[in-house]
Protein backbone atom coordinates (compact mmCIF):
# COMPACT_ATOMS: atom_id res chain seq x y z
CA UNK A 1 0.00 0.00 0.00
CA UNK A 2 1.10 3.11 -0.91
CA UNK A 3 0.79 6.73 0.71
CA UNK A 4 -2.71 7.31 1.45
CA UNK A 5 -3.77 10.84 2.92
CA UNK A 6 -7.01 11.72 5.23
CA UNK A 7 -7.83 14.93 6.34
CA UNK A 8 -10.62 15.33 9.12
CA UNK A 9 -11.88 18.79 8.76
CA UNK A 10 -14.52 20.77 10.46
CA UNK A 11 -14.94 23.86 13.04
CA UNK A 12 -12.77 23.93 16.39
CA UNK A 13 -14.02 21.46 19.32
CA UNK A 14 -15.82 19.01 17.28
CA UNK A 15 -12.83 16.30 18.22
CA UNK A 16 -11.15 16.30 15.19
CA UNK A 17 -7.89 16.66 16.33
CA UNK A 18 -8.64 13.97 18.52
CA UNK A 19 -9.45 11.75 15.78
CA UNK A 20 -7.23 11.79 13.38
CA UNK A 21 -4.78 10.87 16.72
CA UNK A 22 -7.28 7.60 17.00
CA UNK A 23 -7.27 6.69 13.67
CA UNK A 24 -3.37 7.40 13.53
CA UNK A 25 -2.71 4.69 16.67
CA UNK A 26 -4.97 2.42 15.23
CA UNK A 27 -2.62 2.30 12.27
CA UNK A 28 0.57 2.88 13.64
CA UNK A 29 0.21 0.80 16.80
CA UNK A 30 -2.55 -1.99 16.52
CA UNK A 31 -2.42 -2.37 12.57
CA UNK A 32 1.42 -1.87 12.49
CA UNK A 33 1.56 0.18 9.34
CA UNK A 34 3.39 3.90 9.34
CA UNK A 35 1.13 6.87 10.23
CA UNK A 36 1.69 10.41 10.62
CA UNK A 37 -0.22 12.77 12.36
CA UNK A 38 0.02 16.69 12.04
CA UNK A 39 -2.52 19.59 12.86
CA UNK A 40 -2.65 23.30 12.53
CA UNK A 41 -1.83 25.36 15.79
CA UNK A 42 -2.45 28.85 16.24
CA UNK A 43 -4.96 31.11 15.90
CA UNK A 44 -6.20 28.64 12.75
CA UNK A 45 -6.87 26.12 15.09
CA UNK A 46 -9.19 28.11 16.98
CA UNK A 47 -12.95 28.20 16.48
CA UNK A 48 -13.64 28.65 12.24
CA UNK A 49 -12.11 26.25 9.87
CA UNK A 50 -10.18 23.07 12.17
CA UNK A 51 -8.06 20.54 10.33
CA UNK A 52 -6.29 17.08 11.55
CA UNK A 53 -4.48 14.88 8.75
CA UNK A 54 -3.16 11.30 8.50
CA UNK A 55 -1.29 9.98 6.38
CA UNK A 56 -0.90 5.90 6.44
CA UNK A 57 1.91 4.34 4.25
CA UNK A 58 3.58 0.84 4.19
CA UNK A 59 5.97 3.25 3.32
CA UNK A 60 8.72 5.23 5.22
CA UNK A 61 6.83 8.70 5.59
CA UNK A 62 9.10 11.19 4.87
CA UNK A 63 7.12 14.67 4.00
CA UNK A 64 4.43 14.89 7.03
CA UNK A 65 2.10 16.81 5.14
CA UNK A 66 -1.14 15.94 2.92
CA UNK A 67 -0.99 17.68 -0.42
CA UNK A 68 -2.81 15.57 -2.52
CA UNK A 69 -5.81 14.12 -0.57
CA UNK A 70 -7.45 10.44 -0.82
CA UNK A 71 -10.28 10.96 1.76
CA UNK A 72 -11.82 14.34 2.93
CA UNK A 73 -14.13 14.66 5.91
CA UNK A 74 -16.04 17.80 5.60
CA UNK A 75 -18.74 18.28 8.96
CA UNK A 76 -19.10 21.98 8.02
CA UNK A 77 -19.73 24.14 4.53
CA UNK A 78 -16.56 26.14 5.79
CA UNK A 79 -14.61 23.47 6.13
CA UNK A 80 -15.34 21.83 2.87
CA UNK A 81 -15.58 25.27 0.98
CA UNK A 82 -11.83 25.65 2.65
CA UNK A 83 -10.46 22.37 2.18
CA UNK A 84 -12.03 20.32 -0.98
CA UNK A 85 -9.19 21.92 -3.90
CA UNK A 86 -6.77 19.82 -2.02
CA UNK A 87 -8.43 16.38 -2.87
CA UNK A 88 -6.70 14.58 -5.94
CA UNK A 89 -8.31 13.59 -8.94
CA UNK A 90 -10.88 10.58 -7.87
CA UNK A 91 -10.71 11.44 -4.08
CA UNK A 92 -13.36 10.87 -2.25
CA UNK A 93 -15.64 13.60 -0.44
CA UNK A 94 -17.06 12.65 2.52
CA UNK A 95 -19.12 15.13 4.12
CA UNK A 96 -22.14 15.78 7.06
CA UNK A 97 -25.46 15.45 4.59
CA UNK A 98 -27.39 17.88 7.64
CA UNK A 99 -24.30 20.53 7.55
CA UNK A 100 -22.96 20.38 3.82
CA UNK A 101 -25.10 21.21 1.46
CA UNK A 102 -23.58 22.85 -1.58
CA UNK A 103 -21.28 19.94 -2.71
CA UNK A 104 -18.22 21.83 -4.59
CA UNK A 105 -17.70 20.59 -8.22
CA UNK A 106 -15.17 18.87 -9.07
CA UNK A 107 -14.07 15.31 -9.96
CA UNK A 108 -14.13 12.98 -7.15
CA UNK A 109 -16.93 10.88 -5.35
CA UNK A 110 -19.15 12.37 -2.72
CA UNK A 111 -20.17 10.58 0.09
CA UNK A 112 -23.14 12.15 2.28
CA UNK A 113 -23.74 10.61 5.43
CA UNK A 114 -25.78 12.21 8.66
CA UNK A 115 -22.64 11.80 10.98
CA UNK A 116 -23.78 14.64 13.70
CA UNK A 117 -27.44 13.28 13.39
CA UNK A 118 -26.63 9.79 14.36
CA UNK A 119 -24.49 10.49 17.15
CA UNK A 120 -27.36 12.78 18.30
CA UNK A 121 -30.02 9.88 18.19
CA UNK A 122 -28.77 6.64 17.82
CA UNK A 123 -26.19 7.31 20.22
CA UNK A 124 -27.84 10.14 22.15
CA UNK A 125 -24.61 12.57 22.09
CA UNK A 126 -23.45 14.95 19.52
CA UNK A 127 -20.26 14.78 20.93
CA UNK A 128 -19.27 11.00 19.78
CA UNK A 129 -19.86 12.34 16.27
CA UNK A 130 -15.99 12.72 15.83
CA UNK A 131 -16.16 8.93 16.42
CA UNK A 132 -19.15 8.19 14.20
CA UNK A 133 -16.83 9.69 11.32
CA UNK A 134 -13.62 7.71 12.35
CA UNK A 135 -16.35 4.78 12.09
CA UNK A 136 -17.35 5.50 8.28
CA UNK A 137 -13.77 6.47 7.51
CA UNK A 138 -12.72 2.84 8.50
CA UNK A 139 -15.04 1.65 6.16
CA UNK A 140 -14.59 3.98 3.08
CA UNK A 141 -10.09 3.54 3.85
CA UNK A 142 -10.35 -0.33 4.08
CA UNK A 143 -6.70 -0.47 4.71
CA UNK A 144 -7.23 -0.43 8.74
CA UNK A 145 -9.13 -3.18 10.34
CA UNK A 146 -12.16 -2.70 12.33
CA UNK A 147 -10.59 -4.10 15.10
CA UNK A 148 -7.52 -1.84 14.89
CA UNK A 149 -9.68 1.34 15.10
CA UNK A 150 -12.08 0.14 17.92
CA UNK A 151 -8.86 -0.82 20.33
CA UNK A 152 -7.48 2.57 19.32
CA UNK A 153 -10.68 4.27 20.18
CA UNK A 154 -11.19 2.44 23.58
CA UNK A 155 -7.57 3.37 24.59
CA UNK A 156 -8.29 7.01 24.00
CA UNK A 157 -11.83 7.31 25.34
CA UNK A 158 -12.58 8.36 29.62
CA UNK A 159 -13.13 5.40 31.13
CA UNK A 160 -17.38 5.02 31.23
CA UNK A 161 -18.33 6.07 27.82
CA UNK A 162 -16.80 3.10 26.11
CA UNK A 163 -19.95 1.34 25.17
CA UNK A 164 -21.22 4.92 23.96
CA UNK A 165 -18.17 5.21 21.58
CA UNK A 166 -18.29 1.51 20.99
CA UNK A 167 -21.76 1.77 19.61
CA UNK A 168 -20.83 5.31 17.44
CA UNK A 169 -18.23 3.56 15.62
CA UNK A 170 -19.98 0.58 14.58
CA UNK A 171 -23.02 3.09 13.33
CA UNK A 172 -20.82 5.25 11.62
CA UNK A 173 -18.75 2.14 9.85
CA UNK A 174 -22.28 0.16 9.14
CA UNK A 175 -23.21 3.66 7.38
CA UNK A 176 -20.14 4.38 5.50
CA UNK A 177 -20.32 0.42 4.30
CA UNK A 178 -23.66 0.53 2.70
CA UNK A 179 -22.86 3.39 0.42
CA UNK A 180 -19.86 1.93 -0.33
CA UNK A 181 -20.51 -1.43 -1.34
CA UNK A 182 -23.56 -0.57 -3.06
CA UNK B 1 9.68 -8.70 24.86
CA UNK B 2 8.68 -6.71 21.73
CA UNK B 3 9.62 -3.29 21.48
CA UNK B 4 6.66 -1.21 22.74
CA UNK B 5 4.72 0.88 20.10
CA UNK B 6 3.79 4.43 20.27
CA UNK B 7 2.66 7.03 18.47
CA UNK B 8 4.55 10.06 19.45
CA UNK B 9 5.11 13.75 18.76
CA UNK B 10 8.68 14.57 18.41
CA UNK B 11 8.39 16.81 21.85
CA UNK B 12 7.38 13.70 23.67
CA UNK B 13 10.49 11.43 21.66
CA UNK B 14 12.63 13.96 22.83
CA UNK B 15 10.92 14.10 26.22
CA UNK B 16 11.49 9.73 26.80
CA UNK B 17 14.57 10.00 25.21
CA UNK B 18 16.17 11.77 27.84
CA UNK B 19 14.85 9.61 30.30
CA UNK B 20 16.03 6.47 28.14
CA UNK B 21 19.72 8.66 28.86
CA UNK B 22 19.49 8.85 32.61
CA UNK B 23 18.13 12.45 32.62
CA UNK B 24 16.89 13.27 36.20
CA UNK B 25 16.67 16.67 36.54
CA UNK B 26 14.52 19.09 34.30
CA UNK B 27 14.41 22.98 34.69
CA UNK B 28 12.57 24.83 32.22
CA UNK B 29 9.66 27.71 31.27
CA UNK B 30 7.06 26.30 28.84
CA UNK B 31 7.20 28.18 25.88
CA UNK B 32 5.12 27.32 22.41
CA UNK B 33 6.09 24.97 20.44
CA UNK B 34 8.34 23.11 22.62
CA UNK B 35 5.56 22.98 25.58
CA UNK B 36 4.88 19.16 25.42
CA UNK B 37 8.84 18.55 26.56
CA UNK B 38 8.07 20.07 29.98
CA UNK B 39 5.18 18.42 30.25
CA UNK B 40 6.46 14.91 29.48
CA UNK B 41 9.22 15.95 32.24
CA UNK B 42 6.72 17.08 34.45
CA UNK B 43 4.94 14.28 34.39
CA UNK B 44 7.45 11.51 34.17
CA UNK B 45 10.67 12.78 36.07
CA UNK B 46 8.80 12.89 39.62
CA UNK B 47 7.61 9.03 39.01
CA UNK B 48 11.30 8.12 38.83
CA UNK B 49 12.85 9.72 41.38
CA UNK B 50 13.65 12.42 39.16
CA UNK B 51 12.79 16.24 39.66
CA UNK B 52 11.01 19.05 37.47
CA UNK B 53 11.31 22.60 38.25
CA UNK B 54 9.08 25.41 36.56
CA UNK B 55 11.98 28.55 36.65
CA UNK B 56 10.49 32.04 36.76
CA UNK B 57 12.18 32.12 33.10
CA UNK B 58 14.80 31.01 31.17
CA UNK B 59 18.07 32.56 32.13
CA UNK B 60 16.89 30.77 35.30
CA UNK B 61 16.12 27.39 33.94
CA UNK B 62 19.45 27.27 31.93
CA UNK B 63 21.32 28.23 35.39
CA UNK B 64 19.36 25.51 37.25
CA UNK B 65 20.11 22.58 34.99
CA UNK B 66 24.03 23.15 35.51
CA UNK B 67 23.78 23.30 39.04
CA UNK B 68 22.09 19.83 38.88
CA UNK B 69 24.45 18.58 36.68
CA UNK B 70 27.48 19.24 39.09
CA UNK B 71 25.51 17.70 41.61
CA UNK B 72 25.77 14.86 39.36
CA UNK B 73 22.60 14.75 37.30
CA UNK B 74 22.25 14.41 34.08
CA UNK B 75 19.97 17.29 33.06
CA UNK B 76 18.10 19.20 30.22
CA UNK B 77 15.95 22.48 29.55
CA UNK B 78 13.58 22.75 26.60
CA UNK B 79 13.03 26.08 25.08
CA UNK B 80 11.99 28.43 21.90
CA UNK B 81 12.19 31.37 19.94
CA UNK B 82 12.56 34.01 22.56
CA UNK B 83 13.18 31.97 24.84
CA UNK B 84 16.71 30.00 23.05
CA UNK B 85 18.09 33.57 23.33
CA UNK B 86 17.77 34.00 27.19
CA UNK B 87 19.68 30.74 27.66
CA UNK B 88 22.39 32.17 25.71
CA UNK B 89 24.55 33.54 28.28
CA UNK B 90 24.58 30.53 30.71
CA UNK B 91 25.08 28.28 28.02
CA UNK B 92 28.56 29.87 27.60
CA UNK B 93 29.24 29.50 31.19
CA UNK B 94 28.20 25.94 30.63
CA UNK B 95 30.86 25.64 28.07
CA UNK B 96 33.87 27.30 29.61
CA UNK B 97 32.33 25.93 32.92
CA UNK B 98 32.73 22.34 31.48
CA UNK B 99 29.36 21.46 32.67
CA UNK B 100 27.24 18.80 30.76
CA UNK B 101 24.22 19.65 29.88
CA UNK B 102 21.34 19.45 26.77
CA UNK B 103 19.61 22.20 25.76
CA UNK B 104 16.50 21.59 23.57
CA UNK B 105 15.26 24.47 20.92
CA UNK B 106 12.24 23.47 18.92
CA UNK B 107 12.76 26.56 16.31
CA UNK B 108 10.03 28.66 15.53
CA UNK B 109 9.57 31.53 13.17
CA UNK B 110 10.83 34.99 13.09
CA UNK B 111 13.10 37.05 15.33
CA UNK B 112 12.06 38.56 19.07
CA UNK B 113 8.63 36.54 19.37
CA UNK B 114 7.89 36.28 15.81
CA UNK B 115 5.73 33.51 15.24
CA UNK B 116 4.95 31.30 18.24
CA UNK B 117 3.32 28.55 16.24
CA UNK B 118 4.94 28.33 12.74
CA UNK B 119 8.08 26.30 12.06
CA UNK B 120 11.69 27.95 11.53
CA UNK B 121 15.25 26.98 11.67
CA UNK B 122 16.63 30.52 11.38
CA UNK B 123 18.29 29.81 14.78
CA UNK B 124 20.85 27.39 13.74
CA UNK B 125 23.27 30.01 13.84
CA UNK B 126 22.67 31.10 16.91
CA UNK B 127 23.03 27.13 18.02
CA UNK B 128 26.87 28.19 16.99
CA UNK B 129 27.47 31.53 18.08
CA UNK B 130 24.64 32.45 20.00
CA UNK B 131 26.96 33.00 23.16
CA UNK B 132 29.55 35.07 23.29
CA UNK B 133 33.80 33.88 23.16
CA UNK B 134 35.02 31.41 21.26
CA UNK B 135 33.11 28.29 22.90
CA UNK B 136 33.19 25.17 22.06
CA UNK B 137 29.05 23.69 21.06
CA UNK B 138 27.60 20.67 19.65
CA UNK B 139 24.19 20.51 17.97
CA UNK B 140 21.85 17.81 16.95
CA UNK B 141 19.16 18.34 14.30
CA UNK B 142 17.17 14.91 13.98
CA UNK B 143 13.83 15.19 11.91
CA UNK B 144 12.11 12.13 12.37
CA UNK B 145 10.40 10.93 15.54
CA UNK B 146 12.45 7.32 16.04
CA UNK B 147 15.37 9.32 15.85
CA UNK B 148 14.66 12.27 17.81
CA UNK B 149 14.56 9.81 20.56
CA UNK B 150 17.75 8.03 19.41
CA UNK B 151 19.53 11.33 18.77
CA UNK B 152 18.26 12.64 22.18
CA UNK B 153 20.43 9.59 23.69
CA UNK B 154 23.35 10.71 22.09
CA UNK B 155 23.31 14.26 22.80
CA UNK B 156 23.20 13.48 26.60
CA UNK B 157 26.14 11.20 25.77
CA UNK B 158 28.09 13.56 24.13
CA UNK B 159 27.52 16.03 27.16
CA UNK B 160 28.56 13.70 29.33
CA UNK B 161 31.63 12.21 27.03
CA UNK B 162 32.93 15.53 26.51
CA UNK B 163 32.02 17.81 29.53
CA UNK B 164 30.13 20.10 27.27
CA UNK B 165 26.63 21.47 26.47
CA UNK B 166 24.51 20.30 23.58
CA UNK B 167 22.17 21.69 22.07
CA UNK B 168 19.12 19.85 20.33
CA UNK B 169 17.30 22.05 17.31
CA UNK B 170 14.70 20.70 15.73
CA UNK B 171 12.24 22.90 13.60
CA UNK B 172 8.45 23.05 14.95
CA UNK B 173 6.58 20.53 12.35
CA UNK B 174 9.21 17.93 13.67
CA UNK B 175 8.30 18.40 16.87
CA UNK B 176 4.67 18.66 16.70
CA UNK B 177 3.64 16.15 14.34
CA UNK B 178 2.99 12.42 15.78
CA UNK B 179 4.76 9.50 14.13
CA UNK B 180 5.21 5.74 14.54
CA UNK B 181 7.67 4.98 16.93
CA UNK B 182 9.33 1.77 18.43
CA UNK B 183 10.77 2.51 22.00
CA UNK B 184 14.39 0.65 22.84
CA UNK B 185 14.80 -1.66 25.24
CA UNK B 186 16.65 -1.26 28.25
CA UNK B 187 20.47 -1.77 26.95
CA UNK B 188 19.55 -0.90 23.17
CA UNK B 189 21.24 2.05 22.95
CA UNK B 190 24.82 3.11 24.62
CA UNK B 191 24.43 5.21 27.41
CA UNK B 192 27.26 6.71 28.66
CA UNK B 193 28.06 9.05 32.13
CA UNK B 194 30.67 11.06 32.99
CA UNK B 195 34.29 10.47 34.06
CA UNK B 196 34.79 10.58 37.62
CA UNK B 197 38.23 11.28 39.23
CA UNK B 198 40.05 8.73 40.36
CA UNK B 199 42.21 10.20 42.70
CA UNK B 200 41.21 11.23 46.27
CA UNK B 201 38.93 14.59 47.07
CA UNK B 202 42.85 16.10 48.19
CA UNK B 203 44.57 15.47 45.18
CA UNK B 204 41.77 16.50 42.96
CA UNK B 205 41.55 19.37 40.33
CA UNK B 206 38.68 20.07 38.33
CA UNK B 207 40.07 21.37 35.16
CA UNK B 208 43.27 19.24 35.60
CA UNK B 209 43.65 18.58 31.94
CA UNK B 210 47.47 16.75 31.74
CA UNK B 211 45.98 13.13 31.38
CA UNK B 212 43.82 14.60 28.10
CA UNK B 213 41.88 17.36 26.90
CA UNK B 214 38.67 16.32 29.03
CA UNK B 215 39.21 16.17 32.84
CA UNK B 216 37.50 14.00 35.35
CA UNK B 217 34.41 15.53 36.37
CA UNK B 218 33.55 15.16 40.11
CA UNK B 219 30.08 15.08 41.50
CA UNK B 220 29.39 18.01 44.14
CA UNK B 221 28.24 16.55 47.52
CA UNK B 222 30.55 13.36 47.09
CA UNK B 223 33.34 14.60 49.16
CA UNK B 224 34.70 16.91 46.29
CA UNK B 225 34.40 20.41 46.44
CA UNK B 226 36.01 22.74 43.93
CA UNK B 227 35.11 26.39 42.69
CA UNK B 228 33.04 27.12 39.68
CA UNK B 229 33.20 30.21 37.99
CA UNK B 230 32.61 32.11 34.68
CA UNK B 231 35.78 33.45 34.43
CA UNK B 232 39.15 32.16 32.56
CA UNK B 233 40.11 29.64 35.25
CA UNK B 234 43.57 27.50 35.87
CA UNK B 235 43.28 23.61 36.90
CA UNK B 236 41.70 24.81 40.44
CA UNK B 237 38.83 26.01 39.06
CA UNK B 238 39.83 29.80 40.94
CA UNK B 239 40.07 32.60 38.06
CA UNK B 240 43.20 33.57 36.66
CA UNK B 241 44.98 36.70 35.20
CA UNK B 242 47.56 34.53 33.25
CA UNK B 243 47.11 35.42 29.64
CA UNK B 244 49.12 32.85 28.29
CA UNK B 245 46.77 30.26 30.66
CA UNK B 246 43.81 31.81 29.03
CA UNK B 247 45.15 31.13 25.32
CA UNK B 248 46.27 27.55 26.29
CA UNK B 249 42.80 26.70 28.00
CA UNK B 250 40.81 27.97 25.28
CA UNK B 251 42.04 26.54 22.97
CA UNK B 252 41.80 22.98 24.66
CA UNK B 253 38.18 23.86 25.10
CA UNK B 254 37.77 23.81 21.26
CA UNK B 255 40.21 20.72 20.90
CA UNK B 256 38.00 19.05 23.06
CA UNK B 257 35.34 19.00 20.63
CA UNK B 258 37.11 19.60 17.18
CA UNK B 259 39.45 16.66 17.59
CA UNK B 260 37.38 14.38 18.33
CA UNK B 261 34.48 15.70 15.16
CA UNK B 262 34.86 12.01 13.76
CA UNK B 263 33.29 10.63 17.01
CA UNK B 264 30.76 13.58 17.20
CA UNK B 265 29.80 14.09 12.90
CA UNK B 266 27.00 12.12 11.77
CA UNK B 267 25.15 12.45 8.60
CA UNK B 268 22.57 10.31 6.87
CA UNK B 269 24.04 10.48 3.14
CA UNK B 270 20.97 8.72 0.85
CA UNK B 271 21.43 7.93 -2.69
CA UNK B 272 24.43 10.19 -3.21
CA UNK B 273 26.71 7.73 -4.85
CA UNK B 274 26.10 8.48 -8.32
CA UNK B 275 24.05 11.68 -7.53
CA UNK B 276 24.44 14.71 -9.90
CA UNK B 277 23.09 17.07 -8.01
CA UNK B 278 22.89 16.87 -4.06
CA UNK B 279 20.37 18.52 -1.31
CA UNK B 280 22.33 19.66 1.81
CA UNK B 281 18.75 19.88 4.06
CA UNK B 282 17.74 18.90 8.10
CA UNK B 283 14.63 18.69 9.89
CA UNK B 284 11.42 19.19 8.48
CA UNK B 285 13.37 20.03 5.39
CA UNK B 286 15.33 17.29 5.37
CA UNK B 287 12.41 15.10 5.11
CA UNK B 288 10.95 16.83 2.24
CA UNK B 289 14.49 16.68 0.79
CA UNK B 290 14.30 13.05 0.54
CA UNK B 291 11.00 12.48 -0.88
CA UNK B 292 12.25 14.62 -3.60
CA UNK B 293 15.30 12.15 -3.93
CA UNK B 294 12.58 9.42 -4.73
CA UNK B 295 10.43 11.31 -6.66
CA UNK B 296 13.32 12.39 -8.94
CA UNK B 297 15.05 8.89 -9.42
CA UNK B 298 11.58 7.82 -10.45
CA UNK B 299 11.73 10.32 -13.13
CA UNK B 300 15.40 9.14 -13.96
CA UNK B 301 17.12 12.08 -12.47
CA UNK B 302 20.27 11.61 -10.46
CA UNK B 303 20.18 13.61 -7.09
CA UNK B 304 20.82 12.48 -3.62
CA UNK B 305 20.86 13.92 0.07
CA UNK B 306 23.20 14.76 2.53
CA UNK B 307 21.08 15.44 5.83
CA UNK B 308 23.28 16.17 9.01
CA UNK B 309 22.37 15.14 12.43
CA UNK B 310 25.28 17.11 13.94
CA UNK B 311 25.15 19.98 12.73
CA UNK B 312 27.62 21.82 14.96
CA UNK B 313 30.93 20.99 14.53
CA UNK B 314 29.71 21.30 10.81
CA UNK B 315 30.63 18.52 8.79
CA UNK B 316 33.12 20.72 6.82
CA UNK B 317 35.02 17.69 4.98
CA UNK B 318 31.85 15.82 3.91
CA UNK B 319 30.42 19.38 2.18
CA UNK B 320 33.61 19.59 0.36
CA UNK B 321 34.22 16.44 -1.00
CA UNK B 322 30.56 16.19 -2.09
CA UNK B 323 31.25 19.78 -3.71
CA UNK B 324 34.07 17.93 -5.81
CA UNK B 325 31.98 15.45 -7.27
CA UNK B 326 28.25 16.96 -7.89
CA UNK B 327 27.53 19.94 -9.95
CA UNK B 328 25.03 21.88 -7.43
CA UNK B 329 24.50 21.77 -3.90
CA UNK B 330 20.67 22.57 -3.06
CA UNK B 331 20.43 24.13 0.56
CA UNK B 332 16.59 24.55 1.65
CA UNK B 333 16.20 26.03 4.99
CA UNK B 334 13.17 27.70 6.82
CA UNK B 335 15.15 30.84 6.83
CA UNK B 336 15.99 33.71 4.74
CA UNK B 337 19.68 31.83 4.48
CA UNK B 338 21.78 30.83 7.04
CA UNK B 339 23.11 27.41 6.92
CA UNK B 340 23.62 27.87 3.28
CA UNK B 341 26.37 30.19 4.23
CA UNK B 342 28.54 26.55 5.77
CA UNK B 343 28.18 25.06 2.70
CA UNK B 344 28.95 28.10 0.53
CA UNK B 345 32.55 28.19 2.88
CA UNK B 346 32.97 24.82 2.75
CA UNK B 347 32.10 24.09 -1.01
CA UNK B 348 35.17 26.51 -1.49
CA UNK B 349 33.66 27.32 -4.74
CA UNK B 350 34.10 23.92 -6.56
CA UNK B 351 30.21 23.95 -7.51
CA UNK B 352 27.15 25.49 -7.50
CA UNK B 353 25.11 26.16 -4.56
CA UNK B 354 21.72 27.26 -4.43
CA UNK B 355 19.30 28.36 -1.56
CA UNK B 356 15.37 27.83 -1.16
CA UNK B 357 14.44 29.88 1.71
CA UNK B 358 10.85 29.72 3.11
CA UNK B 359 9.58 31.80 6.12
CA UNK B 360 6.06 31.68 5.65
CA UNK B 361 5.09 29.21 7.91
CA UNK B 362 4.73 26.46 5.51
CA UNK B 363 7.11 23.85 5.18
CA UNK B 364 9.18 23.33 1.82
CA UNK B 365 7.59 20.68 -0.34
CA UNK B 366 9.32 18.16 -2.06
CA UNK B 367 7.92 19.66 -5.51
CA UNK B 368 9.99 22.86 -4.64
CA UNK B 369 13.10 21.12 -4.26
CA UNK B 370 12.43 19.17 -7.66
CA UNK B 371 11.85 22.44 -9.24
CA UNK B 372 15.16 24.00 -7.99
CA UNK B 373 17.03 20.94 -8.82
CA UNK B 374 15.20 20.87 -12.53
CA UNK B 375 16.52 24.37 -12.87
CA UNK B 376 20.33 23.58 -12.21
CA UNK B 377 20.52 20.49 -14.19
Amino acid sequence: MGRYEIRFSGSGGQGLILAGVIFAEAAAIYEGINAVQSQSYGPEARGGASKSEVIISDETINYPKATNIDLLLALTQESCNKYYKDLKEGGILLVDEDFVTEIPEGNYRVIKLPIIRAAQEKVGKAFVANIVAIGAITAIVGKVSYESVEKAVLSRVPKGTEELNKLALQIGYEMAKEKVTR
Amino acid sequence: MARQVKLFQGNEACAYGALYAGCSFFAGYPITPSTEVAEVMAKELPKRGGAFMQMEDEIASMAAIIGASLAGAKSMTATSGPGFSLKQENIGFAAIAEVPCVVVNVMRGGPSTGVPTGPGQSDIMQCRWGTHGDHPIITITPAYVQEIFSETVRAFNLAEKYRNPVIIAFDEIVGHMRERIEIPEPGELEVIDRKKPDVPPEEYFPYDSSKGDIPPMANFFEGYRYHVTGLNHDRTGFPINACELVHIEEERLLRKIYANRDDIVKNDEYMLDDAEVAVFAYGACGRSAREAVDMARKEGIKIGLLRPLTMWPFPDREVEALAERVKAIIVPELSLGQIILEVERCSKGKCRIDGIFRVDGEPISPFQILDKVKEVL
